[in-house]
Formats: C-alpha cells, sequence, structure tokens
C-alpha cells in the first residue's frame, strides 16, 4: 500500500460519507421515496449483519460465531442490555471455541 | 477530540448513562479488533505511517483489512483502492437516512461525515433518528475513532504478540451488537419483510460476489417493503 493509495481511498470514502449527508439536505424528497431511504439503511444493516454473522472471506464462518450471535440475539430479545448481549455474544463464541468448536 | 466533546455537550444533554455504557462496550471491541488490524498490518509488512494513516484517514475497518490482504496477497494498490471503496459505498445510502441526524451547519457534517460508520449509523438510528438522536451519533463516532486509532497504534507497537481476537469471540460482538440495535427498527411489519429479504440476498450472493458487493445486493429486499409501513407489531 502506497500514501498516494490511501488518500485516494481515504479522500474516496469521505466523499461517499459527505454526499449522503449533503444530498438529504439539498434534495426535498417525498415521503415515500424518504421511506425507501430509511428503509434502505435497514436492509444494508442487516445485510451486513447476516454476512458478518455467518460468512468469512466468502465462504462458511463455522459454527461458534453463529452459535455467539444466536445467543446473543436471544439475549437481545429478552430485552437485555446492549452491553449485556455484546458480552453474552463473545462470551458463547470464546467458550465454544476454547472447547473446539469451529 | 475536544472539539467533538464539547460539540455534544452544546448540543444536548441527551447523554445518558446507559449510552455512556454502551459506547464503553463498543469502544472496548473496538480496540481489540483495531490492535488485530495494527498487527495484520505489522506482519504484512505495511510501514507504520502507512497503517497509521489508514486508521485516522479512511477510518472504516472492513475497507482496511480488504486493501492489505489485496496487497499482501500481491493485489495492486489500484485494485485495492477500488475493493475498499465498493465495500464503502454503503456509506452513501446511510448518510441519506442520517442527514438529518448529523444536522445540516457545515462544522457538523464535516466532522460527522468522518464518523460516519456502522456503528453511529445502528445508534442513532436505535435511538429514532433525528436530531434527538445527534448526541449519541457524535459521541459513538468519537469513541470508535480513539479506540479504533489506540487499537491500530498498540497493534502495530504490539505485533506478533497480540493474541488472536477471535479467541475472544468479538467477531460475534459485532453482528451481535448491531442486531441489537437494529431490533427496535425491526419491530414495524414492513422494516421486517425489508430486512429477512436483504439478509437472505446478501447471503446467497456472497459465494457469487466480491466483498463489499453482498451488502449492496442487500438493497433488492426493498422489493419486500410493500405499500404501507402496516400494523406495528
Amino acid at each position: 500500500m502506497t500514501l498516494p493509495a490511501v488518500l485516494c481511498l481515504a479522500a474516496g470514502t469521505y466523499l461517499l460519507r459527505l454526499a449522503g449527508l449533503v444530498l438529504r439536505e439539498r434534495v426535498a424528497l417525498p415521503e415515500r421515496v424518504q421511506r425507501y431511504v430509511d428503509l434502505g439503511a435497514t436492509a444494508l444493516l442487516v445485510a451486513l449483519v447476516a454476512t458478518a454473522a455467518l460468512t468469512e472471506d466468502g465462504g462458511s464462518a463455522g459454527w461458534a460465531r453463529p452459535a455467539g450471535v444466536a445467543v446473543g440475539a436471544v439475549t437481545a430479545w429478552r430485552r437485555a442490555p446492549f452491553v449485556v448481549v455484546v458480552v453474552v455474544a463473545a462470551g458463547t463464541t470464546a467458550g465454544l471455541r476454547a472447547v473446539g468448536v469451529p | 477530540m475536544l472539539f467533538i466533546l464539547a460539540y455534544v455537550r452544546s448540543t444536548d444533554r441527551t447523554i445518558g448513562r446507559r449510552d455512556l455504557r454502551d459506547a464503553a462496550a463498543l469502544g472496548a471491541a473496538i480496540v481489540v479488533i483495531g490492535m488485530s488490524f495494527g498487527a495484520l498490518a505489522a506482519a504484512a509488512a505495511v510501514p507504520v505511517p502507512i497503517a497509521m494513516a489508514l486508521s485516522l484517514l479512511v477510518f472504516a475497518g472492513g475497507s482496511q483489512f480488504l486493501v492489505v490482504a489485496v496487497v499482501a496477497a500481491g493485489g495492486s494498490p489500484f485494485a485495492a483502492v477500488l475493493a475498499g471503496l465498493l465495500l464503502n459505498a454503503r456509506h452513501l445510502p446511510f448518510g441519506l437516512a442520517i442527514g438529518d441526524v448529523v444536522g445540516s451547519s457545515w462544522p457538523a457534517r464535516l466532522i460527522g461525515a468522518h464518523l460516519l460508520i456502522d456503528e453511529s449509523v445502528a445508534f442513532a438510528t436505535a435511538r429514532g433518528g433525528g436530531p434527538a438522536a445527534r448526541p449519541v451519533y457524535f459521541l459513538v463516532g468519537a469513541t470508535a475513532f480513539v479506540c479504533w486509532n489506540t487499537g491500530t497504534a498498540i497493534g502495530l507497537l504490539a505485533g506478533a504478540a497480540v493474541p488472536d481476537p477471535s479467541a475472544f469471540g468479538v467477531d460475534a460482538a459485532f453482528p451481535a451488537g448491531l442486531l441489537t440495535l437494529l431490533l427496535p427498527t425491526l419491530r414495524r411489519p414492513d422494516a421486517r419483510r425489508v430486512g429477512v429479504a436483504a439478509g437472505g440476498v446478501a447471503l446467497l450472493a456472497t459465494p457469487l460476489l466480491p466483498a463489499g458487493l453482498p451488502v449492496l445486493a442487500g438493497l433488492a429486499g426493498l422489493f419486500a417493503a410493500g405499500r404501507g409501513a402496516g400494523r406495528e407489531s
């Protein structure tokens, strides 16, 4: 990785971030479109959760990680605080790995 | 950092103990991942200034791991930048969705843009969005920025002495944390339909498409939106 490459990636990423924020103010979106924009963010975040929970480098992430996320999800569903969910998920996965689950 | 904290304090006093505790938990996990990034960069013989520039200026973990991996595997820096930008393309629709959280003053936009990451977007959404979610957005974004860069620096210094983060299960903590933040939104039937479809499409696309595109393909889940929000469940 060279410095010009880092600067290109940094500038491009920053412009992607800023463009959305500025466009939101410049363009008055009808309510119907705004609903799709909000749902679009939800779609991206759920897609991110699904791929991060179940896949690694285009393949399966094994069993320990999905199991930890699943236990965390049940904890969250029962309205546990964020901190508890994160610790329970990490603890479950770490425990399973410690006993040899991939 | 001080400026950001001053800004957060001046906008509102709606940062509660719960927000501070949640941000601290997230920050701890981010330090661990940042350390693994620093250690990986050191192992791949990425010079320290380059690795720190990535964490300070790009500040998007997924794309940083990706570019280091691409270059380490013999890819050109050009290919690495393209792959990284593809992975970061989701930030544009995120910005569209949370523009009113960040606000319309230029200092807020210019700083808020750099702090736009999956976690700050998810926290702002979980707190109902709009200007009321502004303090938590900046709190989470600034905490993540400090923790990510601290972790990177430690990882670069410690190198091979950094333990494998998978032993701590941190890779499960991030999706579980994001899911927790999404749950209030997913109680709406239309959001739930879109979410299920988006997750399904992204998973089906993962073996077929390069990194970044499966998540973007999740936008196809919008076809499940239907006409109205439907009844709250």
